[in-house]
């Protein structure tokens, strides 16, 4: 007697939980050759409202935590990440239509982006912190905060690209709602099953599947949204749309750059450009 | 307070309807548990059908307006201080300074050493100042410092006072002393409306809910309450399901209204438009007024108003752009 298929429903990834879109809807994936891959989530403007909801909810906690602490969560999703290699490979496989050494190397690197950015937690802030020299008996000390909750657009690269964007954003304290590619979303959900078991708290990552173009607006103009991170928007009309959207509140804007390498070793621009600057005095003696 | 015996005549009833029910102990309680008892699973069930009613554009708007006028915008905490009462009065008078469009809510809610506070800001406003008085939130003092509170609250300005009953009593069954209660702090309140708040979270059944509220509209409660929002759980969609029905049918009876006021518990937009819905459906639209249905509550106002923003600038708002209370 043949088995039954056990499929995989591929959700939303919000709060820690792992619901199906409020809408109901949702659409087809295909893979690489056009033949039906699976269903995704259809995600709406509420997901997304309901994404930074919980995005907020779950930064305090995750920004008042040690840098020391970030650092090990993160480094536990790349611990994770490692253990389940062989389903993301064969995720990538079919979704990209790459061949076994590429995907592996995909892989490899997403996981080596995870370590590397965990081991910036707790250096960050000396690199880009500051003693400043002042005229008088003070202590002048400037430190990088996070900036809050920060939209992003997930470039192509379904692995890959998207911990390359990610890992840096939260390992400096701040909490994200992703929008994952809309024609390759589904490693995305299961990285987000990788984050759901590897100590980070529920909320500081958010994934959302479906339209680019229905639900990036909303988050754009969200005046509970700090920053948003334009990296994986191909159309230029819907960037500058975006731009504009976000200038009411007057969030962080990073800019696309959908043909990022995403091989090359990053530099700190993706972690400094959501960070503020706090800086404080402090009497010197007595 | 003596209780008072069965054989002497009490307080003759509000309306002169029912001052047979209430002449004595034993026809006050065969009244009481005369009235139908409450089926939970179907009250159950129609609070939480109504509860799924989809509200969108010019209604939601109309909601989120109604819903506004409907607050009493409450602080009863130890640690009120004059200045945060003061706060709170200027919110309630201008909910989103942004936009002048936006409704006053209906009356501020405070302890009563704040009412003259509260009193001053509010000045001609139109918007009340409503005192919890009793030995609020237990009920646990002697009669004559229940009536006390009630005077003092009256005499510095508030214009509502909110009752608390006496739970142990109505538990154990002395309904009477329950009534006089009532009485005779509307009695102190002289020209000041009366909110009579039962703590349903401590009633225990549904049926309590329902003779609780016959009994508080029969004592002349101008207004029937929930809770005092310092027990869990506070305002329910059942417990207040069955207190419209309550007001509903008194006015079948009597011909006079008496107001409903879920408090406590209730954060949200979502969740006050589903209590506005379960008044429209159980007691008619006749009930949807600040003046018959009131929402105590603290943080609700500013889901309201940030509903509210997102409705007319078409984009969502965040808590950054109100007041924390």
């Amino acid at each position: 007697m043949s088995r039954i298929d056990v499929r995989k429903t591929y959700k939303l990834y919000i709060g820690g939980a792992f619901p199906r879109s409020e809408s109901g809807r949702s659409y087809v994936v295909n893979d690489a050759k056009g033949r039906l891959l699976a269903n995704a989530a259809q995600a709406s403007r509420k997901d997304a409202r309901d994404a930074v909801v919980a995005a907020r909810a779950a930064f305090g906690g995750w920004s008042g935590r040690t840098a020391y602490n970030r650092a090990q969560v993160v480094y536990r999703i790349a611990e994770v990440l490692e253990g389940r290699r062989e389903q993301f490979e064969a995720e990538i496989r079919a979704a990209e239509g790459v061949t076994p050494a590429r995907a592996r190397a995909s892989v490899d690197a997403a996981i080596d982006r995870l370590v590397w950015y965990a081991g910036w937690a707790d250096k960050i802030t000396q690199v880009v912190g500051n003693a400043n020299p002042v005229a008088g008996p003070f202590f002048n000390l400037s430190t990088p905060e996070p900036s809050g909750v920060i939209a992003v657009v997930a470039p192509r690269g379904s692995l890959l690209g998207l911990v390359s964007v990610v890992a840096p954003l939260i390992v400096t304290g701040n909490t994200v709602v992703v929008i994952a590619r809309e024609d390759n979303p589904l490693t995305a959900i299961t990285l987000g099953e990788v984050m759901a078991t590897s100590d980070l708290p529920g909320g500081v990552v958010n994934v959302l599947t479906g339209s680019q173009a229905e639900i990036a607006p909303w988050l754009a103009s969200h005046m509970d949204v700090n920053g948003i991170d334009l990296t994986g928007v191909e159309d230029d009309e819907l960037a500058t749309e975006l731009e504009v959207a976000a200038a009411d509140n007057l969030k962080r804007v990073r800019r696309p750059a959908p043909d990022t390498d995403w091989l090359v070793e990053p530099g700190l621009d993706r972690m400094t450009q959501f960070l503020e600057t706090k800086t404080v005095w402090h009497p010197i003696g007595v | 307070m003596t209780p008072t015996p069965s054989s002497t005549a009490s307080s003759p009833s509000a309306t002169g309807v029912f001052d047979d029910v209430v002449r004595s102990e034993s026809s006050l309680r065969r009244f009481l548990h005369g009235l139908p008892g409450v089926d939970q699973v179907g009250c159950e069930a129609r609070a939480a059908g109504l509860a799924t009613r989809s509200i969108k554009t010019t209604s939601k708007a109309y909601a989120i307006d109604l819903a506004i006028r409907m607050v009493d915008l409450t602080t009863l905490e130890g640690q009120d201080t004059h200045g945060k009462v003061r706060a709170l009065a200027s919110k309630a008078m201008r909910p989103d300074p942004a936009d002048p469009t936006c409704p006053a809510t209906a009356a501020v809610c405070v302890y009563p050493d704040m009412v003259a506070t509260a009193k001053q800001t509010l000045g001609e406003s139109g918007v009340h100042v409503a005192a919890v008085a009793t030995a609020f939130p237990s009920g646990r003092a002697a009669m004559d410092i229940k009536l006390a509170d009630t005077r003092d609250a009256v005499e510095a300005g508030a214009d509502e006072i909110d009752m608390v009953i006496d739970r142990g009593a109505f538990l154990s069954g002395r309904y009477l002393d329950v009534y006089e209660e009532i009485a005779q702090v509307k009695e102190a309140c002289g020209d000041a409306h009366l909110k009579v708040i039962f703590e349903t979270g401590e009633l225990q059944t549904y049926d309590n809910v329902r003779r609780a509220s016959w009994l508080a509209m029969m004592a002349g409660g101008h207004f029937i309450k929930t809770s005092t929002g310092k027990v869990q759980p506070a305002a329910t969609l059942p417990v207040t399901l069955i207190m419209l029905e309550a007001v509903r049918d008194f006015r079948e009876q009597t011909g006079q209204m008496v107001g409903v006021k879920p408090a406590g518990g209730i954060k949200t937009t979502k969740d006050a438009i589903k209590y506005l819905v379960m008044v429209n459906e159980i007691c008619g639209d006749d009930w949807l007024d600040p003046d018959w249905f009131r929402f105590g509550a603290s943080t609700l106002l500013n889901d309201l108003l940030m509903q509210r923003t997102k409705m007319t600038t078409g984009r969502y708002s965040g808590p950054d752009y109100f007041t924390l209370d």
